[in-house]
Order: C-alpha cells, then sequence, then structure tokens
C-alpha cells in the first residue's frame, strides 16, 4: 500500500509538479483529504526537488518524462499522459482489488457468523446429546440393579425349590415306609389267617386263677346303671372344676400381686416428678401431680368396691401410663439441658447432673472395691487350692490358725508330765517309805508286844495307874488285837499319823492289800496331796 | 458313691416297686426279688417260658410276668408266694401287656392290635376293648389312675376313648382332627390330653377331660413334625420336640408357644457352661486335680475320663443322617423334665452324644454335656434336680446345677451300662448292662465336683 500512497504522493508530487507546470484539470480526479495534501506536500518537499526530477521519475518507474533536448525541462506530455493513463489504470485496479477485497471480506465474515451460529447449534445439539446420555446411564445403572435383585430372587426362589423338593422326598419316603410296614402287617395277618383256618384246635382263651383277689380299695364293685354312669360324670366335672378353680385363685393372686406392683411404681413417679421444682412446663406437671392425687383418692375407695371393675383397671394403667409419660418427658428434658450446659438452669436441674454424676462415681468406687475383692478372694483361693497340691506344706499349713493354740496346749502338757512323773515319783517314795514304815512298825509293834507280854506276865496284880482304862478294856483280847491297844494308846496322843494305822493293822491276814490302802490314806492324811494340784493321780491301787 | 455287687438279669427287666422296698428282676424265664436295702433274695419264682415283660402293680403286691411268644401272663403275689394266676390268651396272640392302676386289672394287647382284652382278678370277667389304635403310644393312663385314654382307629379316622378305670366305663368318645394320630399323654394333672400327630404333619391337639378341644398348635407345615411330647410335673408346661430340632414350650394357660429352644452346631454364649468329657489313659502318677476330675478305683487299663469346661464358642459334633431314608436320626427324640420343672434335659439325634439343659425358669439353655460317645438313657432323680446318663460305656455320668462327675463303675469284666433308673426315692441308681444289673449308691454328702 505504501508503494500506492508513494505512488499517489508521487502523483501529487507530479500534479503539484504539474501544479507548478501548470496542469490544474488534473486535480479533479484527485480527491484525497487534505491530510495526505499536506503530506503529500511535506513529500514533496522530501522526496523531489528541482535538482533530482529525472532520478525520482526514474526511481518511480517511469520512462523519463523529458526529452533531453536542451536545458529546458519541458515535460514530454505524451509520456507524461501515459504515465498518467498508467497510473490511473493502477488507481482503478488497485479500487477495484479493494472493492473485491472487501466483496471477500464481507462474504467471509458471513460465513464467519453462519459458522458460528452453526457451532452454537452445535454445541447446544452437544448438551443435548450428553444429557441424553446420561440418562441412558442412569437407566442403564437402575435396570442393572433390577436385574441383580432379580436374580437374587431367582436364587432363592430356587431354594425354596430345592427345600421343598427336599421335603417332599422325605416324605414320600416316609410314606413308603409307612406302605411297606402296613403290608407287611397285612401279610403277616393273612398268614396268620390262614393258619387259623387250616388250625382246627384252637386254644381257648381262659384266666387259671388260684382264688379271686378283693378289690384293692376294699369296696365292693357295683353294677353299671345311669346313677354310677351320672356319678362318673360327676366326678370327672368335679376334677376339672378343681383344676379350673385352683388356676383361678392362682391368677388371682398373681394380679393382686401386679397391681400391687403398679400401684406402687405409679406411686413412685408420682413422687419422683413432683419433688421437682417448678420448670418452665411447672403447670402442666401440677396439672397432672393434682389430677393423681385425685384419682389416688378415687382409686383407694374404689379398691374396697370392686376388683374386677375394667373401669379401675384402665384408669390405673392409664394413669401409670401417663406417670410413665411424664417421666420421660422429664428425663428427656434433663438430658438435652445436660448437654447444653448452659447457665439457665435452675438449682435443681444443675444439682441433679452433679449429684448423678456424685453418685456414679460412688458406685464405680463401690463396683472397683468389690472386683478387688473379689480378684483377692479369688486369688487366696487360688492359692490355696495349688497348697493343697503339695503335700508337704498342707500337712504344714492344715492347722497353720491353731499354732498358738497348741503351743500353748504342748506346754501344758509338758508341765502336766513333769509333775505326773513328780507325782509318781514321790508316790513311789511314799510307798517305799510307807512300806518301810509299816515293817517297822510292824517289827516294833512285835517288840512292843513282846514286851508289852512280858511286861504283863511280869507284871504285879497291882495294874499300873498310868496304864489307862482303856488298855483294860482291851485286855481281855487276843493278841491280834494288841492293835487296838497300840492305836487306844495312838489315841492318847492325837496324830494325825497314827490314825491310819488302825487301818493298817486290823485286819492281821490281810495285811500286804492293807498296806496299799494304807498308803493312800497316808498319803491322804499326810496332807501332802493337795487337791489342787494333783488331781491327776488316780487312785490306782 | 458306692456300688453294688453284679447280678444277672436279661431283658432289662429290672424294676423297683412303686413303694420303694423291693427289687424284681427277670433271668430269662425266672422272677427274682429281693430287698432293696439288704439285695436279698426274698422270693424266687419261675414262668414258663422266658419273661419277655414284667411290671409291679400299683399296691407293690403282685408283679405281672408277660411271655409274648407263648401269649401268656404270669401273676405273682409277695404276700402269697403259692398264690398263682396265669392267663392265657389262645391264639389270638400277645404283643403287650400292663397292670391298669387299680393293680386289679390286666390289659393285654392281642396281635394285630385287633383288641384289648381288660381281664379282672376280682371277678375273672373279661371285657374287650376294640379297635386300638397301634401307634407310638395308643394308651394312657392318668397320674391319679382314675382314667384311661385309648386311642382308636375306625373307618380311616381317629377317636379317642376315655374310661373310667373304676368300672371300665366309657366316659367318652370323640373324633380327632389328626391325620394319623401318633400318640396321647395326660397332663400329670389329669385334667388335659395333649394328642399329637404323626411325624408327617406337625399337629397337636389338646382335649380337656371332657372332651372338649382346648386348643391346636401347629408351628409350622409339610416338613416332619413332632418327635416327642412332654409335660412338665407341675402341668404348666408342654414341651414339644420336633424334626427340625427344636423344642416348643407351650404354657398351660393359653396354650401358645412361649418359648423355642434351639439346638445349633456351635453353642455362642457366654451364659452357658459347656462340659466336655475327656478321655484319657490313667499313667500312674499323671494324675491332674483339677476341680473337674473324680476318678473311682479301676483298673489301669481302662480309660479315666473328667470333664473339662470349654468356654464359648463351642463346636458339637453333627452327624447328617440320610435324607432319603425313614424316620431320619435328625430332630429332638428325647424330652425330660427334672422333678421339680427347673431344668430340661433334651438330646438332638444329630448331636447324639450331647445332652442339652435347660432352665425353665430363665428359659434358656443352662448347660451342654458333650460326652464321647452317643447317650443312651439319661433320667432325672426323682427327688432332686440331679440329671443320670449312660453312653453304653463302663462309666455313669451325673449332672448337678453346681457340677458334672463321671464315675466309672467298677467290675471285672467290664460292665458297659446300657440303662439306668433312679429308685422313686432317689438313691440308689439302678444301673443296667447287657446281662447284668448294678445298683450305684450316691450318698448327697460325699458328692464332688
Amino acid at each position: 500500500m505504501l508503494l500506492t500512497d508513494t505512488v499517489s504522493s508521487d502523483v501529487k508530487d507530479v500534479g503539484n509538479n504539474s501544479i507548478k507546470c501548470h496542469t490544474p484539470p488534473l486535480m479533479g480526479y484527485l480527491d484525497q483529504p487534505p491530510l495526505t495534501l499536506h503530506r503529500t506536500s511535506y513529500m514533496h518537499m522530501n522526496f523531489c526537488n528541482e535538482h533530482n526530477v529525472p532520478e525520482c521519475v526514474l526511481s518511480l518507474g517511469l520512462p523519463p518524462v523529458w526529452t533531453q533536448s536542451g536545458s529546458s525541462s519541458d515535460v514530454n506530455v505524451v509520456s507524461l499522459l501515459n504515465c498518467v493513463y498508467e497510473l490511473l489504470q493502477l488507481h482503478r485496479r488497485g479500487l477495484q482489488t479493494v472493492e473485491n477485497m472487501e466483496m471477500e471480506q464481507l462474504k467471509s465474515s458471513n460465513s464467519v457468523d453462519s459458522l458460528q451460529l452453526t457451532i452454537t447449534r452445535l454445541k447446544e445439539q452437544l448438551e443435548l446429546a450428553k444429557r441424553e446420555n446420561t440418562g441412558l446411564l442412569e437407566r442403564e445403572r437402575q435396570l442393572q440393579l433390577k436385574v441383580k435383585s432379580l436374580q437374587n430372587s431367582l436364587k432363592s426362589e430356587k431354594e425354596e425349590i430345592h427345600k421343598l423338593q427336599n421335603i417332599v422326598s422325605s416324605r414320600a419316603s416316609q410314606y413308603n415306609h409307612e406302605m411297606k410296614r402296613k403290608e407287611r402287617e397285612l401279610n403277616k395277618l393273612k398268614e396268620r389267617l390262614n393258619q387259623l383256618l387250616v388250625d382246627k384246635k384252637e386254644k381257648r382263651l381262659a384266666i387259671d386263677v388260684s382264688n379271686k383277689l378283693g378289690r384293692a380299695d376294699g369296696k365292693r364293685s357295683l353294677w353299671k346303671t345311669e346313677k354310677t354312669v351320672a356319678k362318673h360324670e360327676g366326678e370327672m366335672y368335679k376334677t376339672l372344676l378343681r383344676d379350673y378353680e385352683s388356676r383361678q385363685k392362682e391368677l388371682l393372686l398373681e394380679n393382686a400381686e401386679l397391681r400391687k406392683v403398679l400401684k406402687q411404681m405409679k406411686k413412685e413417679m408420682v413422687a419422683i416428678l413432683s419433688s421437682r421444682k417448678p420448670n418452665v412446663n411447672g403447670d402442666k406437671q401440677d396439672n397432672g401431680v393434682d389430677s393423681d392425687e385425685e384419682e389416688e383418692g378415687i382409686d383407694s375407695c374404689k379398691e374396697s368396691v370392686e376388683l374386677f371393675s375394667v373401669h379401675a383397671r384402665e384408669k390405673l394403667t392409664n394413669g401409670v401410663r401417663r406417670q410413665l409419660k411424664k417421666l420421660k418427658t422429664h428425663v428427656e428434658r434433663l438430658d438435652s439441658r445436660v448437654h447444653l450446659g448452659g447457665t439457665i438452669f435452675c438449682e435443681d436441674t444443675e444439682n441433679v447432673p452433679q449429684d448423678t454424676s456424685k453418685e456414679m462415681g460412688k458406685l464405680r468406687l463401690e463396683a472397683r472395691q468389690c472386683k478387688d475383692y473379689i480378684q483377692k478372694q479369688q486369688h487366696l483361693l487360688q492359692q490355696k487350692l495349688s497348697a493343697q497340691c503339695e503335700e508337704e506344706t498342707s500337712a504344714m499349713l492344715a492347722d497353720c490358725h491353731m499354732f498358738q493354740e497348741k503351743d500353748c496346749l504342748r506346754d501344758e502338757w509338758k508341765t502336766l508330765e513333769g509333775q505326773r512323773k513328780s507325782f509318781e515319783r514321790e508316790r513311789r517314795n511314799f510307798t517305799e517309805a510307807a512300806i518301810r514304815l509299816s515293817e517297822e512298825r510292824k517289827t516294833f509293834e512285835e517288840e512292843r508286844a513282846t514286851w508289852l507280854k512280858h511286861q504283863f506276865l511280869n507284871s504285879s496284880p497291882f495294874a499300873d495307874s498310868k496304864k489307862p482304862q482303856s488298855h483294860c478294856a482291851f485286855q481281855t483280847r487276843d493278841e491280834g488285837q494288841y492293835c487296838f491297844l497300840i492305836s487306844a494308846v495312838a489315841e492318847k496322843e492325837p496324830s494325825r499319823a497314827s490314825l491310819p494305822e488302825r487301818a493298817v493293822t486290823s485286819p492281821t491276814p490281810g495285811c500286804a492289800p492293807s498296806v496299799s490302802s494304807s498308803t493312800s490314806d497316808l498319803l491322804h492324811t499326810l496332807s501332802i496331796i493337795c487337791e489342787n494340784r494333783y488331781m491327776f493321780l488316780p487312785v490306782l491301787w | 458313691m458306692n456300688f453294688s455287687e453284679v447280678f444277672k438279669q436279661s431283658n432289662h427287666l429290672c424294676k423297683i416297686s412303686p413303694d420303694g422296698k423291693y427289687l424284681a428282676t427277670c433271668v430269662q424265664y425266672r422272677l427274682v426279688v429281693r430287698d432293696v436295702s439288704t439285695l436279698q433274695i426274698l422270693n424266687l419264682y419261675t414262668c414258663l417260658d422266658q419273661i419277655s415283660h414284667m411290671e409291679w402293680s400299683s399296691d407293690s403286691q403282685f408283679i405281672l410276668c408277660a411271655m409274648y411268644k407263648r401269649a401268656l401272663v404270669q401273676v405273682w403275689s409277695l404276700e402269697q408266694p403259692d398264690w398263682h394266676c396265669k392267663i392265657d390268651e389262645g391264639s389270638i396272640g400277645l404283643v403287650a401287656s400292663r397292670w391298669s392302676p387299680d393293680g386289679r386289672h390286666i390289659l393285654n394287647t392281642t396281635e394285630f392290635h385287633l383288641r384289648i382284652t381288660v381281664w379282672s382278678l376280682c371277678t375273672k370277667a373279661v371285657s374287650y376293648i376294640k379297635n386300638p389304635k397301634a401307634c407310638h403310644k395308643g394308651i394312657d393312663f392318668s397320674r391319679d389312675g382314675c382314667y384311661m385314654a385309648l386311642a382308636e382307629r375306625r373307618d380311616c379316622k381317629d377317636y379317642v376313648c376315655v374310661f373310667v378305670c373304676d368300672d371300665w366305663h366309657l366316659l367318652r368318645h370323640f373324633e380327632t382332627e389328626t391325620q394319623d394320630l401318633a400318640g396321647l399323654e395326660w397332663s400329670p394333672n389329669g385334667c388335659v390330653l395333649a394328642v399329637w400327630d404323626s411325624c408327617l404333619e406337625y399337629k397337636v391337639l389338646l382335649y380337656s377331660l371332657d372332651g372338649r378341644l382346648l386348643s391346636t398348635y401347629s408351628a409350622y407345615e409339610w416338613s416332619l413334625g413332632v418327635k416327642c411330647v412332654a409335660w412338665s410335673p407341675s402341668s404348666q408346661f408342654l414341651a414339644i420336640g420336633s424334626y427340625d430340632e427344636k423344642v416348643r414350650i407351650l404354657n398351660h394357660i393359653t396354650w401358645k408357644k412361649i418359648a423355642q429352644f434351639e439346638h445349633p452346631a456351635t453353642v455362642t454364649s457366654t451364659k452357658v457352661v459347656v462340659y466336655k468329657e475327656v478321655e484319657k489313659r490313667s499313667a500312674a502318677g499323671s494324675e491332674e486335680h483339677t476341680l473337674h476330675n473324680i476318678t473311682m478305683g479301676s483298673s489301669l487299663l481302662s480309660r479315666r475320663s473328667k470333664y473339662e469346661i470349654h468356654p464359648a464358642p463351642v463346636q458339637m459334633p453333627v452327624v447328617r443322617p440320610d435324607p432319603d431314608r425313614a424316620n431320619p436320626k435328625i430332630g429332638v427324640s428325647t424330652l425330660a423334665f427334672s422333678s421339680d420343672s427347673r431344668y430340661l434335659a433334651t438330646k438332638n439325634d444329630n448331636m447324639a452324644s450331647v445332652i442339652w439343659v435347660w432352665d425353665m425358669q430363665k428359659m434358656s439353655l443352662e448347660a451342654v454335656l458333650e460326652q464321647t460317645s452317643a447317650v443312651r438313657c439319661f433320667q432325672w432323680d426323682p427327688k432332686r434336680s440331679r440329671l443320670a446318663m449312660c453312653t453304653g460305656n463302663t462309666k455313669v455320668y451325673l449332672w448337678t446345677p453346681t457340677g458334672c462327675v463321671s464315675v466309672e463303675v467298677p467290675s471285672d469284666g467290664g460292665f458297659q451300662v446300657q440303662l439306668l433308673t433312679w429308685h422313686c426315692h432317689g438313691d440308689p441308681l439302678i444301673l443296667l448292662g447287657k446281662e447284668q444289673l448294678c445298683l450305684c449308691y450316691t450318698n448327697t454328702g460325699t458328692e464332688d465336683k
């Protein structure tokens, strides 16, 4: 375009030049805006000037318009016109091409518009198609689900069929079995029938009792009459009635118990609900409580009237249901409040969760303690059992809790043994001593007796006054009774030691055994035996 | 525990008299009566043939000996051994014989259940009851001995006849809604009669004494149904054991199910005590003294066993029966209530070596006892809550709520305990082997766990 611009500008230049060179009619063909004119005039100044006109002409590609004839710059009008004509042609062609191009541009813009339209249309179509596709997918999925469920139901149906077939087959086998059994029995019957028909000698059935028995209850049997029939019927109905009565009694008792329990439940629920301070919904509760109290009064007086009144029963059950509902709502409210944990609580409800938590804590502690206790007990039990298996320790541990007492007992026993031994020793000593004593006594007595004899025999008829009278009393007796003399003498000096002597020497032949008895008496009288100490000394002699 | 010496018996016929004073045993064709406390032989009777069935009369004065092959019944008196009585059924045959509750009548069931002949020992009179039903339990006497219920089958329909045992007067005769009546049983208080259908249909009917239908119970349809039924001694519960391995308890007020006891292969509850019998060969000096070890003196070659407690969950050995065969070994076949109705012992045929003990107050499982072999017989002590059981080996097992004991029966040749019964006063326990009999005295003072 620059070329055309320059061409047009050059044309201007030439035009200007021609203006300068006096060709004004060319101006009409050139309707350039004044700006370009201005430009061309500017260009004119740069592109061509007086000195390089031929060069400019040449550079424009035009044949030289001058004929080099002389120094005058006479312009070849023909070639100039030719140039102008060529320029105009050029210009026309350019315009033509511009028109063509404008036309083409219009066309292309039209086609672009139409293409845009088709694009939007196709996009819409695409959208539609996509939506349809998703719809179809959805349907396919649903159909697949349906297929699966149908398959499942088919499977279950098949299973059921299978089960039914099994049942049918088991029933069939059972029927077959029964049939066979019946057939076998029938065959046996037929055989037996044949046998009976053939066998003429039929054995008659008979009973052979050595003597008739009496009835078990001792009563006489009665004839079958209508009275007995009636009696039997009566007995049967009595049995049935008795059974029904007992059952009814049981049910009555049960009912009474249940009613009591229900009443108690109701009372307790009322108590729980009325103990709460009136809350937001306090009015309703109060009303309910009041109505229930009224009911309580009614119920108590109705109780005595009719226990089976359906009305009373319904009232009771309805009352209980109502209370339970209230209690439930109350508990739900408490729960929600506990969850919220807000500050709107009144003291009661605030304390409630705390109380419950405290109680829970207490209960948990108790449970833990119990568990520990149980574990300890189990542990001990296990120990004990394991200990039982060990024979060595078992015997040891058998009376472990009696050791102290056993020790005491052992010590006591030891002391007692020691005492017993000492007693034995002493007893032996005593017996020996007693034996010796008795022997000495014996000899002494004998000597005395002989001495006395001598004395007596040697003595004068005048008795010694010193001799006690008791002596004379005993003088007539035998020698064997000198012991009494001795004893009488001994009496003079009442010493306990001498007392048993009487017993000792009284039966002279039986001296030996008497010695033994004497020992105990001796010991006794010697009062060596302290009763409370020497209880173990058996008088075994 | 002390054991008496071993005596001979045949056919497992060994019964204690109802008053508890005498013990009668059958050895081939002889009947031996002993005194229970001294085991001295008091009487010896000889029958004409091998004894098939033996029964005491209710007043403990007479013993009935039935010889089915020869269709003879002989009755012996304890007071007068010379007294004799012989009942000959003749060519009509004999399949069952029993006393009536008054001890003066004998009911003989002829072959093919053609009729029941009622013989009176007082009057020598005879009565006949026609069309008795040949089923598992077709006759039952009420506990007070006043009434007899009999199942009858006529024209392909089931009937129940209620007789007054006093004079055999037919009190009531009514049709039952069963397809094929399998059994009937009076409640212990004598007011309700439970009637159940065969295993092809689950149906239990309850009739009042006067013949009114009180209630019908059917747990499910089509599968095999009722296998066994038992009343609790207090008449409060009716336990029904069925082929689906469950026990259903009905209550006597509404006759509706109040509990259902299941017998799963795995016991998961932690409140249940599971006792497992563990056998070990005795080696000298290696005995463990655990809480549950009690062994009686026995030969070194025998296996000693003790009970171990296993914590839950425990797996039970299950035997799947052949489904194509009839009367499959599946389902609860035996039920027994303890005498105070506190416990119920059950046995599921799938797990034949396991006994389940249920607490009826809590309606839950109390204990599970797993033995080394299939349990053959178990019975509750008539006075205390004690369960005795045997598995066919040489031991007898006792369960109490406090523990479990396994005791070896001392004998020279090895005494295989096949059956056991308690004395009516609770002690001793009579153990029956194949051909032998032994008494076991359990002193409650020295019982250990």
